[in-house]
This record gives C-alpha cells, sequence and structure tokens, in this order.
C-alpha cells in the first residue's frame, strides 16, 4: 500500500482559499474520487465535494486534477504521475461555492432559454412516429452528454472572456444541436443561437471536444453545423440578394 | 425561517419525482421540486437496460396482460394486484410519450421503438437507448419540466414532512450550499426519493439513497409494506475495490452474455426453478438463439429471475469456484464465434459497459471475461400506498417510485423500475393536484410551529455537540459500522440467529448516534449531511432486519437458509411496519390483496 499526498482547495464564497495538504493510503485500482472520501472519512470530514454515480454516467464529480478538467470518478490513481502531489481544485470558469464544489446554477437557466423540442404531427394513427436507426445515430451521440459541464469550464470564452450573458456554451450548443438535428423536430432556433447565444463566438479550438468524458466531438459534429447552417441562412450571398429584391 | 409555498410539493427528482411534478404542473397547480442533488443526476440516471412496456414492437404476441402475469410471477404473486395491472396497461402509453418529449430510443429496421428481452419478461419489452436508458428518460423529462414553470430547490434535503389536523401540510429542510433552513408548505407532498442503498456496504446505490422517503412517511404516520424484500442485482463489478457493486447491466445477458465459474461451466443451467421450467432452454445453443431472437427458442439461464441469479453466483463462490477477486465470470467476448463483427457489436450494445470496464477495471469485453458479484441495488419495499392514487394512510401524503412498495412483490423484474416511475410517478402527480386543489391547506398553526422547532433543533444537534467535546462519534464512522454489519447480517442469504444479532447491533449504533457530532460549520458540510441522514438509514435498516427476522420462508429476494422453501401461510401474508404509539416500531401481519377473477386468470393462462 502505497501513501500518495494530495494538495487539495479549500476555501469558501467569499473567503481566500488555499491548498491543504493530506495524506492516505492508496490501494490498487483506486481512482482520485475514492482518495477524496478517504480522506473526507479520515481527516477533513467537512471536505465539500460534489459526487452521485461514482461510474461516470451522472457527471457530478467534475474538478481540475493536476490542472486537467476530469470527472473524479473516471481518474485513476496510477495514471497519475506518482513522484508528484495531485492537485485537486474546483472547476475555475464557475463560481466557488465551498472547497471543490462550484456554483453551476448557470448553466441551468441557459438551458431553459433553448427552445424545447417540437415534434411534427405523428406519422401513424396510434400517434407514434417512424424514425430510422441511421438517422437519430447522430442525434444519439449529442444525447450522450451527462451534463458535467467540463466543456464549459474549458471554454476559453467563457473561462477567460466572461461572456456568460452573450454565449452559452458548448454544452448548450450540443444540446441545441440535439434538438435541431432531431428528425422530428420542427422548431427553428438558429436566429437565438446567432444573436442570443453566440454561437459566432466559438472559434473551433476543439478545448471542449477534448476533455468531453463521454467523447461527443462537440466541436466537429455539433458547433460547426450549428455555425454552418446560421451562415446557409443569414450569410448567404444570393439569399441576401433575395432578401434586398425583395425589400426584406 | 424562509418559508416557500407551493400547492403540491414533490421530494425527490429522480424519474418519479420529474414525472409526478409534470403531472402536476399539467394540472395547473403550483408545483416545487425539492432534489438533494443538481437536476439530472438522480439514480435514474444510472438506469441501462431500458424501459418494460408491452409495446409489442419486436413480437406482436406481447401485450399487458403478459406483462401483467411475468410482474406477478416474478414478484411471487405477492405483489398489489391493482398496481401490477396499472402498471402493465399504462407503461406503453408512459414511453410513447416520451418519445412526444424528445426522447430517441434506438429503433426497429421497421423505424419503430426497439425492444430487448430481460430476466423474467416472456417476450422482448424493454424500449432502451445501448444500456443508458436512464440518462435518457431523466434528460428527456428534465427538458421538459423545465420549461413548466416548476420551481425546482436544487441541493436541499428534507428532514421532517410536518403534518397538521390529520393530514400533511408540509416539510422542513436545509440547504447544502450554506446550511439555511425552509419551511415548504404544501397541500400535498409526493414522496419520489428512491432507494435505501447506502445502508448496504456493495451497492450500486449513491450516498443519496439513504431511505428518506420511507422514514418520513414513517415518522409522519404512514406504513411501510415489504421491507424484507431487498434485491440484490446479480452482477456488480467486483474488481477493483473501489468500484466494488458498480451494476453491470443486465442487458449484457439479454445480448447473449454467459455466466460461467472458475471451471469455465455455465451454472446457470444446473438449477433451474420448477415456475420457470417450462420457459428456460434447454441448452446453451438455444439460449443463443433466444438473444438473437429467434421466437421459436427459450431463455437461457442467465436471464432468469434477479433473486435467482444472485444466489446461483453465491452458490458457486462459496463452494470454491469463484473468479480470483470473489466473483464469477460474465462473457460477452464468447460471441465472437458467433458474429462476424463481434467488436463492433458489443461497443455498439453496451457502449458504457465497454467504457466502464475498459476505463475503471483495464478490461476489454469484447475479448475478456468480467468477473462480477451481487451488489444491493433495489428495495421492494416502501410506502403502503393506494394503489391507483398513490397515497398513504396519511391524507395528502403520496408516494411513487422505489419509496413506494406493493409494485413488484418479493423480487422485481429488471425494466420494471423505469416503467414504474412513468406510470405511478404520474399517477401521483395527478392525485397529488387533484387533492391540493380539493384540500387547499390553512394558516400555519402552532403545532406546525412547534415541529419546525423540533425540525431545527434536531438538525443543528450534531454540529452542535463538536463544542460539548467528550465522547462523540462520528457520522462517516456510524455509517461505515452499519454498512458492514447490514452486509453480513441482514445480506443475500438470511438466518435467524444473524437476524436477531444483526437487529441489535442497528438499535445499539441507534443509541450511539445519538451522540454523533460533526467538525465544522453548516456551509457545504458532508460531515454534517451524513449525520442528518443516519436516523433515516437506521430505521429503515431496523424495518428491514425485523422484518426478515418475521418472515420464516424465502421467497423472492428474502432467502432464509433456515427456511429454504416457500410457505403457503406466508404467501398469504404481508408484513407492515409503523410507528406505534408508544413511539417503538411494531409489524403487524396482513392479507395479501388476491387478485380479481380477471386477473387470477390471466395470471393462470400464463403459468
Amino acid at each position: 500500500m502505497a501513501s500518495r499526498t494530495f494538495r487539495i482547495w479549500r476555501g469558501e464564497q467569499d473567503g481566500d482559499g488555499q491548498f491543504a495538504e493530506y495524506t492516505t493510503d492508496i490501494t490498487e485500482g483506486m481512482v482520485v474520487l475514492d482518495a477524496v472520501h478517504q480522506i473526507q472519512a479520515e481527516s477533513a470530514g467537512d471536505l465539500a465535494v460534489r459526487w452521485n454515480c461514482k461510474a461516470g454516467k451522472c457527471g457530478s464529480c467534475s474538478a481540475e486534477v493536476n490542472g486537467n478538467p476530469r470527472l473524479m470518478c473516471m481518474t485513476r490513481m496510477s495514471d497519475l504521475p506518482e513522484d508528484l502531489p495531485v492537485t485537486i481544485e474546483p472547476m475555475r470558469t464557475f463560481p466557488l461555492l465551498k472547497d471543490l464544489v462550484t456554483d453551476v446554477s448557470w448553466n441551468f437557466e441557459v438551458k431553459k432559454r433553448i427552445r424545447k423540442f417540437k415534434p411534427r404531427a405523428p406519422d401513424a394513427e396510434d400517434g407514434t412516429w417512424r424514425m430510422d436507426q441511421r438517422d437519430v445515430d447522430r442525434v444519439q451521440e449529442f444525447r450522450k452528454c451527462i451534463e458535467c459541464f467540463l466543456c464549459q469550464d474549458v471554454c476559453h470564452v467563457l473561462r477567460d472572456s466572461h461572456k456568460h450573458d452573450e454565449f452559452v456554451g458548448p454544452r448548450f450548443f450540443v444540446h441545441a444541436a440535439a434538438l435541431e438535428m432531431h428528425p422530428l423536430d420542427t422548431e427553428d432556433r438558429l436566429e437565438e443561437l446567432k444573436e442570443a447565444q453566440g454561437v459566432g463566438y466559438c472559434n473551433i479550438t476543439k478545448c471542449c471536444t477534448k476533455v468531453c468524458p463521454e467523447h461527443i466531438t462537440i466541436t466537429d459534429n455539433a458547433i460547426i453545423p450549428l455555425k454552418e447552417r446560421v451562415v446557409d441562412r443569414f450569410y448567404d450571398p444570393v439569399r441576401n440578394l433575395f432578401r434586398i429584391i425583395g425589400g426584406r | 425561517m424562509q418559508v416557500a409555498e407551493h400547492d403540491v410539493l414533490v421530494i425527490g427528482a429522480g424519474g418519479a419525482g420529474l414525472r409526478a411534478a409534470i403531472e402536476a404542473s399539467a394540472a395547473g397547480v403550483s408545483v416545487g421540486l425539492v432534489t438533494k442533488s443538481l437536476l439530472g443526476k438522480a439514480h435514474t440516471v444510472m438506469a441501462e437496460g431500458g424501459i418494460a412496456a408491452a409495446l409489442a414492437n419486436v413480437d406482436g404476441r406481447d401485450d399487458w396482460r403478459t406483462h401483467f402475469a411475468d410482474t406477478m410471477r416474478g414478484g411471487q404473486y405477492v405483489n398489489n394486484p391493482t398496481m401490477a395491472e396499472l402498471h402493465a396497461r399504462e407503461a406503453p402509453d408512459r414511453v410513447r410519450e416520451l418519445e412526444a418529449w424528445g426522447a430517441v430510443f434506438d429503433r426497429t429496421n421497421d423505424q419503430k421503438i426497439l425492444q430487448r428481452n430481460f430476466g423474467g419478461h416472456k417476450y422482448p419489452r424493454l424500449a432502451h437507448v445501448g444500456d443508458r436508458t436512464g440518462l435518457e428518460m431523466i434528460r428527456t423529462l428534465q427538458d421538459h419540466g423545465i420549461h413548466l414553470g416548476i420551481d425546482v430547490h436544487m441541493e436541499w434535503t428534507v428532514t421532517r414532512l410536518i403534518v397538521d389536523g390529520g393530514r400533511v401540510v408540509g416539510a422542513f429542510g436545509y440547504d447544502r450550499e450554506k446550511g439555511r433552513f425552509q419551511v415548504f408548505r404544501a397541500a400535498a407532498v409526493v414522496l419520489a426519493t428512491g432507494g435505501i442503498g447506502r445502508a448496504y456496504r456493495v451497492t450500486s446505490n449513491s450516498w443519496e439513497y439513504t431511505g428518506d422517503g420511507h422514514a418520513l412517511a414513517y415518522e409522519a404516520g404512514a406504513e411501510l409494506i415489504d421491507m424484507e424484500y431487498v434485491q440484490f442485482h446479480p452482477t456488480g463489478m467486483v474488481w477493483p475495490p473501489s468500484v466494488r457493486g458498480i451494476l453491470v447491466t443486465e442487458g449484457v445477458r439479454g445480448e447473449g452474455g454467459v455466466l460461467r465459474n472458475s471451471e469455465g461451466q455455465r451454472f446457470m443451467f444446473d438449477d433451474i426453478p420448477d415456475l420457470y421450467k417450462g420457459s428456460t432452454a434447454g441448452d446453451p445453443e438455444e439460449g443463443w438463439r433466444y438473444t438473437q431472437g429467434d421466437k421459436e427458442a427459450r431463455r437461457p439461464p442467465e436471464l432468469l429471475t434477479r433473486d435467482h441469479v444472485a444466489r446461483c453466483i453465491v452458490r458457486e463462490i462459496k463452494e470454491g469456484r469463484g473468479s480470483p477477486h470473489g466473483g464469477v465470470f460474465l462473457d460477452i467476448a464468447w460471441i465472437k464465434e458467433k458474429l462476424k463483427d463481434s467488436e463492433a457489436h458489443i461497443r455498439r450494445k453496451l457502449p458504457s459497459m465497454y467504457h466502464q470496464f475498459k476505463e475503471l477495471a483495464g478490461i476489454d469485453i469484447t475479448s475478456e471475461a468480467m468477473e462480477v458479484g451481487p451488489t444491493i441495488h433495489y428495495v421492494m419495499g416502501g410506502v403502503k400506498v393506494d394503489g391507483e392514487t398513490q397515497m398513504s394512510r396519511v391524507p395528502g401524503l403520496f408516494a411513487a417510485g422505489e419509496c413506494a412498495g406493493g409494485l413488484h412483490g418479493a423480487n422485481r423484474l429488471g425494466g420494471n423500475s423505469l416503467s414504474d416511475l412513468l406510470v405511478f410517478g404520474k399517477r401521483a402527480g395527478e392525485h397529488a393536484a387533484r387533492f391540493a386543489g380539493a384540500n387547499p391547506r390553512g394558516g400555519a398553526s402552532g403545532s406546525e410551529d412547534e415541529q419546525v422547532e423540533a425540525a431545527t433543533r434536531d438538525a443543528l444537534a450534531p454540529l452542535e455537540r463538536q463544542d460539548g467535546g467528550g465522547d462523540g462519534v462520528g457520522s462517516y464512522a456510524i455509517q461505515s459500522e452499519l454498512q458492514d454489519l447490514m452486509q453480513a447480517k441482514v445480506g443475500i442469504v438470511r438466518s435467524q440467529a444473524e437476524l436477531e444479532s444483526g437487529l441489535e447491533d442497528v438499535l445499539a449504533l441507534k443509541e450511539r448516534s445519538r451522540n454523533v457530532s460533526v467538525a465544522g460549520n453548516r456551509a457545504y458540510n458532508p460531515g454534517w449531511h451524513t449525520a442528518l441522514d443516519l436516523p433515516n438509514l437506521l430505521l429503515v435498516s431496523e424495518a428491514v432486519a425485523r422484518a426478515a427476522a418475521l418472515r420464516k420462508e424465502s421467497r423472492g429476494a428474502h432467502f432464509r437458509e433456515d427456511h429454504t422453501a416457500k410457505d403457503e401461510r406466508w404467501g398469504r401474508t404481508t408484513l407492515v411496519v409503523r410507528k406505534g404509539a408508544d413511539g417503538e416500531m411494531e409489524i403487524e401481519e396482513e392479507a395479501v390483496t388476491p387478485p380479481r377473477e380477471e386477473l387470477q386468470q390471466i395470471i393462470e393462462e400464463n403459468r
């Protein structure tokens, strides 16, 4: 059994935070979240950490481990360098509540602003629809999202430029794409994506795609197609010509 | 004291809570939804296999009658027949409704919702999305619900219901962020808090599942039934130690996965219960054909009910034929002998299992066998409710989903949980809204104030004891001791002596827990939260141990090594737990409600 050192961010909402050092024993197969729980039980009963499923399915235990945005429950201790302390910090893009827990409520507010699913009339008399598996594959990729908000955490438009009021972030472009590309959906979200939701701010650095624990190809499959749809609608020269002639 | 006012308060935001909130809101009343976690993180998100509903998309012979009969057989005929009937009849509409709200299920070749085989279900019945059906379901309900004007109280925990004038009038709780207290005034309350898994060491449940709804209802004067029936899912991960208990979906077996012992033998063929002899495959080849959709073939023994499969696994381990880390082998990789493109097939059908084993255990399930063993997964027991309205015997107090009892009898079939949440979540929401409309609550009374004061005192006590110094015990330590003793003495194979000793231990821990003290302040303090969950965990543990010690037979998930057979008298008996006039727990035997004649006939036809 090897003993390892952890540097864990401790701090409350309005106070100054700092790293505190803890040491705990690591056994085979342990993940970072196990170590945090062990430290909690041994020496830091009030260490705040958010978690639920411990199996990478709920997206609650997002944090920055050795500077990398990760789910703590899916980060194995054996994958981290053994000769260095393990550093665990909260997600830096969201306001701190306490220790490793951040206030992610902004994400829940943003989602409400995206128009909900609006299906076409049912295809069959019994009120059901027909869809081909091939036509739902790409939507199913987006619907794997577990809302861990790690993509929001690394997006520089939010993290560095703080455009929270003008830009909804990769998570919600994935959400919008899942709706826009849903074979049954009839709603139109393009104008809002362009204006209020700021899809244009994304400059395709693909940081979000790199950190997605569900391996959703956020930039290529969700954001770029949305950008293309916006461009087709609003910046297409032929369409613009018609618009000018038509006086619209 | 902050006060929130709603017509209907829903406690718990998993599948049942969300569905109840949606229905109540659609009925035009104001709705508050309280959740211990963030929205969309409840245990429903982990459900893998699917939603059982007789849509008959894959096999046209399926209908609600067969689903009803399968549910009753799985539950060993002690289910609430009204609930089993409504569940089977209404599940298909509830699934179709999810599609109308944006859910994207896997498709059949003729573009309908695809259904898969599961243990105890006669026909392929589980509507699913790969092995992440729960995520699809909770996200669909969440994304639909957020546009309905429901007030969501995220990261709030209710510690007490407020009862006045013979009815429920609200609840008291704290928020995790700052430890603020709040009174939730409401004319009706729906409990949808899920299970009790945290009472055990090896569990697929997260920290939230501490029997809150069970305990809240009990303390408010409602009754609990069937508490002796605790489901062990046969296949949880066993290695590495830190992931012990995490679920491995039954879908692995539905897709052709087989169980083998250390001698390479498919031991499930060795012991097939009489109830299932006629419907189980005669040899491995027939079993394989069944998993691949051959309608003439009978199902492989790996798809027998969960209680039975779990016990067979325990037998293999006990008799020395287990895997290196104390489980047995679950092998899906073998299908490469049958399918050309098996690796891609497995990854498509079981993506999150592939992911989970790859990342947590370093095992590639497309080429290696998994090691699995039983894990506490679900409690069949719960609040005794009216089968149609889901109201308990406390007026205005409703319960739905895992924290309600009755639907599943002595053993739940896989897939019947998600459908339970939808069918009875909707019913609870509908009837709670109706109750609230007909019975608005009056102003706050003196009794209400006293209850709030008492709840405040109780909530602060563990923090205040830290200043008192002395012999305070930590909340984590008590919880951990409880988990070990429940696992060892009130577990999968039970005996009178162990159950009685287990009960004594629980009661002793209960005494010690009165002295629990925690460090830190009220802001996001998990030690404090754990302390406040303890009374609930201890209460449900006591109920499970007491009921299990009383039921001297083996039935469904309740297996007694000192009474291994089923007993006819016990088969007609339900155990009802309630708080006695002296404040102590009492248990009464009550007659099981027999199905009405038409339903009995359906059962006979499907025997």
